[in-house]
């Protein structure tokens, strides 16, 4: 399984260009990724979110590929009752294998949240799927409200920054580790501007003998607030003040994909976005204090995962 | 049909309805069944499970985490083309009201069995029609079962109704909780091979397996468009007006037990006329006989179609009787009666027939409905017609007061 750039770049993209996602938005690039990495024939599911509104408004679509959506929560029962069917025409000798595969896209509100049950359903019954989390760390589709992905000070639309309250109180959830918990074949971090990566994931993960799970942090402009062009840049920063490390974990074994050479302090990759503003004050030096520290203990924890000297 | 005209029959067997449902399905055998254990259905998935267990099916069994996964997994396989079904009880159907508007509104012809119970709170696993009553604006065409032989008939007509092409909607059979669920009664199975020819094959026109041909199902589908599906949406649910009797004229046919939208009992000639669902209108049956041995000219109007709703044949049924009680298993609560009455009263208004007519809510939670009460209300319809006075036109049946 080798990245082929020259092969790939020949290859049509399924999913056409006119949908009507944001300048600047790290979810189309990530699907194109991932489905180039996944080839065809393949079938995609999305929960409800900004992928499926902006590349599904009737009557045109996106997709060159077979899709469904239904509905927010219910992604993972949605590609496990395709993939059960398919499995149950092939068996019956109703339809031929072509070795079809099966994806579905949700974004960290579908992921972490309202669809968690169903995720965890779904992978404890083994079915052959992808998972990809679009994680942009709100409900951003109904305009920016606090998810369990959102980082602890955020200002979301729902953790607003007040005289009383300074954005969103609480850590995220370590999902990443939730669904390593349950045990599956494959399991990654990915981020955009670590192509080469994404796509060798998205490659280890289809051919997994189970479901697969890749939470991919998609950065969000209109909801992180910065220029639609620092997408990229502002992927990259993630990964370099490890706030978002790229890690996977094969059959049980925790693999670290990226160690920056000198990791860079949170600051960086607070100053770099309007939804942080607020802490680079005196007053809130304490919050950024207490990320920093979070940083660096999740990191730890990793690295050990890793088995990786600190 | 290469099936002979005639009756099929098959063997007399004592079974309850779930594993009557259970037997149906097997013989059935859908490609994916997808399921959740909740009291009185349980049985039903049980039973099922162990037709996939000893290689008796074909099916691919979902044992999902919840209700709500189970009826989103057979969206997802029946949008992949092949046959799907469900059973489920109360809080599991209420669970599911979500995605019942996904499955109807994606035009997909999911096959559910439900076992009525009644709805949390208070907790009673017992019999009402809270729960597909609850459900019966959900685009699902509902039907409902006198007895465990019609809860096993309804179970495989149900499937060639949703499949109809002119349909295309997922369609529910109710049987209620207990008494017919766990109910052991006298029925007749059909051969397994008569009940695979009569369903016949599925193929449908778009399947998210035909990688060939890719389609989107499940867009967003704003001002513009949402309203004329909606609207497609609710000509299908009518046309299954013509489309219900005609399978059931078509089993009637394979096996002598002919089904309809209506079933009158002595109605005809009846004066004072009930309208019963689901079990009880076994027990109404009986009342009617008595009634008539002592010359009252009882009668009953059994709707086993409830979505859509024959209101055309009810009304013509009843529009000249000198009083009617509607008899309803669940409340609309605030609703100026309860879901039964409000389809009658307003089937009969429409259509320009203005007799008497009253609701009974009864039954709630598995209560008994003894005929005892059904003489009641029968005698409180002769007694309204004499005094010409309906009084409450909403009332409890065989309650404390």
């Amino acid at each position: 399984m080798a990245i082929n750039l020259k092969e790939m770049s020949a290859q049509r993209e399924l999913l056409a260009p006119g949908h009507r996602l944001c300048a600047g938005c790290a979810e189309t690039i990530v699907v194109r990724q991932v489905l180039r990495a996944v080839g065809q024939p393949v079938v995609v599911a999305s929960s409800t979110g900004c992928l499926e509104v902006a590349t599904t408004p009737y009557p045109y679509t996106s997709w060159r590929v077979p899709w469904i959506h239904s509905a927010f929560e219910n992604v993972a029962s949605t590609i496990a009752g395709v993939e059960t069917m398919y499995r149950s025409l092939v068996k019956q000798g109703k339809m031929e294998d072509r070795g079809i595969k099966f994806v579905a896209f949700a974004g960290d509100g579908a992921t972490y949240d309202i669809g968690l049950q169903f995720l965890s359903g779904a992978l404890e019954r083994g079915h052959k799927f992808l998972y990809v989390c679009l994680n942009n760390e709100a409900y951003m589709n109904t305009g920016i409200q606090r998810s369990s992905a959102t980082p602890m000070g955020a200002w979301t639309t729902t953790s607003p920054v007040g005289s009383a309250v300074p954005g969103k109180r609480e850590n995220r959830k370590d999902i990443t580790a939730i669904i390593a918990a349950h045990d599956i074949p494959y399991v990654a971090q990915a981020a955009p501007h670590a192509w080469r990566d994404l796509m060798t994931k998205a490659q280890k993960a289809i051919a997994a003998d189970g479901p697969s799970f890749i939470n991919v942090l998609v950065p969000c402009q209109r909801g992180w607030r910065f220029q639609p062009e620092e997408t990229i840049s502002i992927s990259r920063l993630a990964v370099e003040t490890c706030i978002w490390p790229l890690y996977e974990v094969v059959d049980g074994e925790w693999r670290l994909n990226y160690r920056p050479a000198t990791k860079k302090p949170i600051t960086d990759w607070l100053q770099s976005q309007g939804r942080f503003q607020h802490l680079l004050t005196p007053q809130n030096k304490h919050i950024v204090d207490a990320l920093q520290h979070e940083v660096d203990r999740q990191w730890e924890r990793l690295l050990e995962r890793c088995k990786l000297p600190s | 049909m290469a099936l002979k005209v005639g009756k099929v029959r098959g063997k007399p067997i004592a079974l309850d309805g779930d594993r009557a449902v259970a037997e149906a399905m097997r013989q059935m055998n859908p490609d994916v069944v997808a399921a959740y254990p909740i009291t009185p259905q349980t049985e039903i998935v049980m039973r099922f499970s162990d037709f996939v267990a000893s290689g008796e099916v074909d099916t691919q069994f979902i044992p999902v985490e919840s209700e709500h996964a189970a009826m989103s997994a057979c969206i997802g396989a029946s949008a992949a083309g092949g046959r799907v079904q469900t059973a489920t009880s109360g809080a599991g159907l209420a669970f599911m009201w979500e995605v019942l508007w996904i499955a109807s509104g994606t035009r997909l012809p999911i096959v559910m069995h439900v076992v009525n119970r009644s709805l949390s709170a208070p907790l009673n696993i017992h019999c009402d029609h809270s729960d597909s009553m609850g459900a019966r604006d959900a685009g699902w065409i509902q039907l409902y079962d006198e007895n465990v032989q019609e809860a096993y008939d309804n179970a495989i007509q149900v499937v060639r109704i949703a499949e109809h092409p002119d349909i295309m909607l997922p369609t529910l059979h109710a049987m209620d909780g207990f008494i017919l669920g766990h109910g052991v009664e006298r029925l007749e199975l059909l051969p397994d091979e008569a009940v695979r020819e009569f369903i016949g094959t599925y193929k449908p026109e778009h399947s998210l397996l035909d990688v060939d041909h890719p389609v989107t199902y499940g867009p967003m589908d704003l001002q513009d468009y949402f309203f004329e599906h909606k609207r497609q949406q609710a000509e299908a649910a009518v046309k299954a007006l013509e489309v219900v009797p005609l399978i059931g004229e078509q089993y009637g046919r394979l096996t002598g037990r002919h089904y309809g939208l209506l079933d009158g009992y002595r109605l005809d000639d009846a004066e004072f006329a009930t309208v019963v669902l689901g079990s009880t209108v076994g027990t109404t049956r009986i009342v009617v006989d008595e009634l008539r041995d002592q010359g009252v000219k009882a009668g009953l109007l059994k709707v086993r179609c409830f979505r859509p709703f024959p209101a055309t044949a009810v009304a013509h049924a009843l529009g000249d009787k000198k009083a009617i009680a509607v008899l309803d298993r669940s409340l609309s609560f605030g609703a100026q009666g309860n879901p039964l009455f409000l389809e009658v009263v307003t089937a009969l208004f429409t259509h320009g027939f203005s007799p008497k007519v009253v609701n009974y809510a009864y039954g709630l939670g598995g209560r008994d409905t003894v005929p005892a009460q059904i003489h009641q209300v029968y005698q409180d319809l002769i007694n309204i017609d004499e005094e010409g006075f309906i009084g409450p036109p909403v009332r409890y049946l065989g309650i404390r007061d």
